[in-house]
C-alpha cells in the first residue's frame, strides 16, 4: 500500500516551506492580494498552512459545510471563479519552487481544485 | 502508560492516546481546534521531561527551547509535568534596586530577584504592586549577569500602575514578579545571521536586552537597531547605544523622530520605514518587532514580503491598559 500524498510530499515539513513561499505570493498578488490582507498575520497563517495540509491530503476535519462558511465572508467580498484560479495557480507556483515531482504536485492540485465549488459557494 | 501532572491533578495517558486526548477525557479545559497539529491553539509547556521532537512541530525555536509543545501531537515518551497556557503565573516578591529617570517620561526600574537564570533578556513578565494591580514588562538587561531585572516603565495617561512607578516605589519596596513569558529572545544559534531590531518608545526594552545577549553570545553578523520616537525628548539610551556601536563594528544604531525637526546624528521618520529603507532584502535576517502595536504588525507583514522567514520574525506589540500582552 502506498503512503498517502501528505507522506510522500514531506509532511509537516513539506506544508511549512510552502506557507512561507505562498504566502508571500499571494500577499504580493494585485489580483488577490485583499482577500488575505489582514491585520493578524499569524491567524492568515494559520489558514495557510491548514490549507496545505489540506491539498497535500493530510490530516484534516474539514467538510464541505466548513468550506463554504470558512469563505462566505470572501464570496460576500466578490471572490469568484478567477481568483480561485489565481490561487491554484500559486499553489503550482510554490510546489514547482519547492522542486515537488510533477505528479505530486498534480495530485496536490486536485484535490484543492476538487473544493473549488464549496469554497466559491457555488 | 504515562503520568501527566498538572499542579494538583494527575492523568494518566492511555498508549495510543495523545495528550490532549487524555486531558479532555478527564475534563480538563483545555484549549484546542484542529487536533492536526496545525493551529496551535493546543500549546503547553512542559516543566520537566523533554516532550518528543514531533510534538513541537513547528512552533518557534524559542518556545521548542522552553519546552512547549503541540498537546494534539504529543504520545508521551515519559511522564511529565504540565503547564496549561491559562494557568495563573506565580508571583516572586522581590526588592526594588533602582528607579531613576531615563527620559522625561520614561524611569529605569530595577528589581531584583531569585532565579534569576531562568529569565531571558527580551521576555516579559508581569509585575505586580501589593494590591494586585498588574501590568506586563519586558526584560530590558541579562538576568543571569547581575541577578536583576531591568524595565523601562513610560507613564501613560491614566495610567495607575505607571503613576505609582514613576511617583511612589522607592528603592527597597517589595514588588512582585510572574514567570518569564514570551518568545521575543536571542537565541544563540546562526552566529552569522543578520539582526534586525526595530522598536518605537519603551519597545527598546526588549530590544536593549535582546542586543546584550546577542553580543554577549558573540554574534558575529551585523546587528542593526532603529530606535523611534515621536519626539526627540522622548529618547533615550542614545549615548550608550552609540557607545555600544563604536566598540563593536558589527553593531549600528539608529535614532529616529517622527515629528519636527530632528537633532543632528539622528534621522527625521519612522524607525519601521527608515530600517526597511535600509534593507530591500532580509531572506537570510532574523527580525525583532518592539512597541506599538501597529507598527510591529504592519513591519511584520513587510519584512517577511521583502523575504524574511516566518520562523525568523519575532514580534512583541504592546498593548496598553489590563490586557495581558506587555506594555514595555
Amino acid at each position: 500500500m502506498s503512503n498517502s500524498l501528505y507522506e510522500r510530499i514531506g509532511g509537516e515539513a513539506a506544508v511549512n516551506a510552502a506557507v512561507d513561499l505562498f504566502y508571500r505570493k499571494v500577499l504580493s498578488d494585485h489580483r488577490i492580494n485583499r482577500f488575505f490582507d489582514s491585520t493578524d498575520m499569524d491567524a492568515q497563517i494559520a489558514k495557510q498552512k491548514a490549507f496545505f495540509t489540506y491539498a497535500f491530503g493530510g490530516p484534516n476535519n474539514y467538510t464541505g459545510k466548513d468550506m463554504r462558511s470558512a469563505h462566505e465572508r470572501l464570496v460576500k467580498m466578490g471572490m469568484n471563479g478567477s481568483h480561485f484560479d489565481a490561487v491554484m495557480e500559486h499553489l503550482g507556483g510554490t510546489l514547482h519552487e519547492l522542486k515537488v515531482p510533477e505528479d505530486l504536485i498534480a495530485e496536490a492540485a486536485s484535490i484543492a481544485l476538487g473544493a473549488r465549488s464549496d469554497v466559491l459557494g457555488l | 502508560m504515562f503520568d501527566l501532572t498538572i499542579e494538583n491533578s494527575r492523568v494518566t495517558c492511555r498508549p495510543g492516546e495523545t495528550v490532549l486526548d487524555a486531558l479532555l477525557r478527564e475534563n480538563i479545559d483545555i484549549p484546542y481546534g484542529c487536533k492536526a497539529g496545525v493551529c496551535q491553539s493546543c500549546v503547553v509547556q512542559s516543566l520537566d521531561a523533554k516532550p518528543p521532537e514531533t510534538a513541537q512541530g513547528d512552533l518557534k525555536d524559542t518556545l521548542k527551547s522552553s519546552g512547549h509543545f503541540l498537546a494534539c501531537q504529543c504520545h508521551p515518551e515519559q511522564p511529565m509535568t504540565l503547564k496549561l497556557s491559562k494557568q495563573a503565573a506565580r508571583f516572586a516578591e522581590c526588592t526594588v534596586a533602582a528607579n531613576a529617570p531615563l527620559n522625561r517620561n520614561t524611569q529605569l526600574l530595577v528589581i531584583e530577584i531569585a532565579d534569576a537564570h531562568r529569565y531571558k533578556a527580551g521576555q516579559f513578565v508581569n509585575l505586580q504592586r501589593g494590591d494586585g494591580l498588574t501590568r506586563s514588562y519586558s526584560i530590558a538587561n541579562i538576568p543571569h549577569a547581575s541577578g536583576t531585572l531591568e524595565f523601562h516603565i513610560r507613564r501613560l495617561p491614566g495610567g495607575r500602575f505607571s503613576a505609582w512607578v514613576h511617583a511612589e516605589l522607592k528603592v527597597g519596596d517589595a514588588i512582585w514578579a510572574s514567570e518569564p513569558q514570551g518568545h521575543c529572545f536571542y537565541l544563540p544559534d546562526r552566529k552569522d545571521q543578520g539582526i534586525l531590531l526595530i522598536g518605537t518608545g519603551t519597545g527598546l526594552a526588549p530590544l536593549a536586552g535582546i542586543l546584550a545577549d546577542a553580543l554577549a553570545h558573540g554574534h558575529s553578523g551585523p546587528i542593526r537597531l532603529f530606535h523611534g520616537s515621536r519626539e526627540h525628548e522622548d529618547l533615550y539610551h542614545v549615548e550608550q547605544m552609540r557607545a555600544l556601536a563604536e566598540r563593536h563594528p558589527n553593531f549600528s544604531y539608529t535614532a529616529c523622530v517622527s515629528s519636527g525637526d530632528a537633532p543632528a546624528g539622528i534621522v527625521q521618520g519612522r524607525a519601521n520605514e527608515a530600517a526597511l529603507a535600509a534593507h530591500p532584502d532580509l531572506s537570510r535576517w532574523r527580525v525583532f518587532l518592539c512597541g506599538h502595536p501597529d507598527m510591529v504588525r504592519t513591519t511584520q507583514k513587510q519584512a517577511y514580503l521583502k523575504g524574511a522567514r516566518l520562523a525568523d520574525i519575532y514580534c512583541d506589540a504592546f498593548v496598553v491598559s489590563a490586557d495581558p500582552a506587555p506594555q514595555s
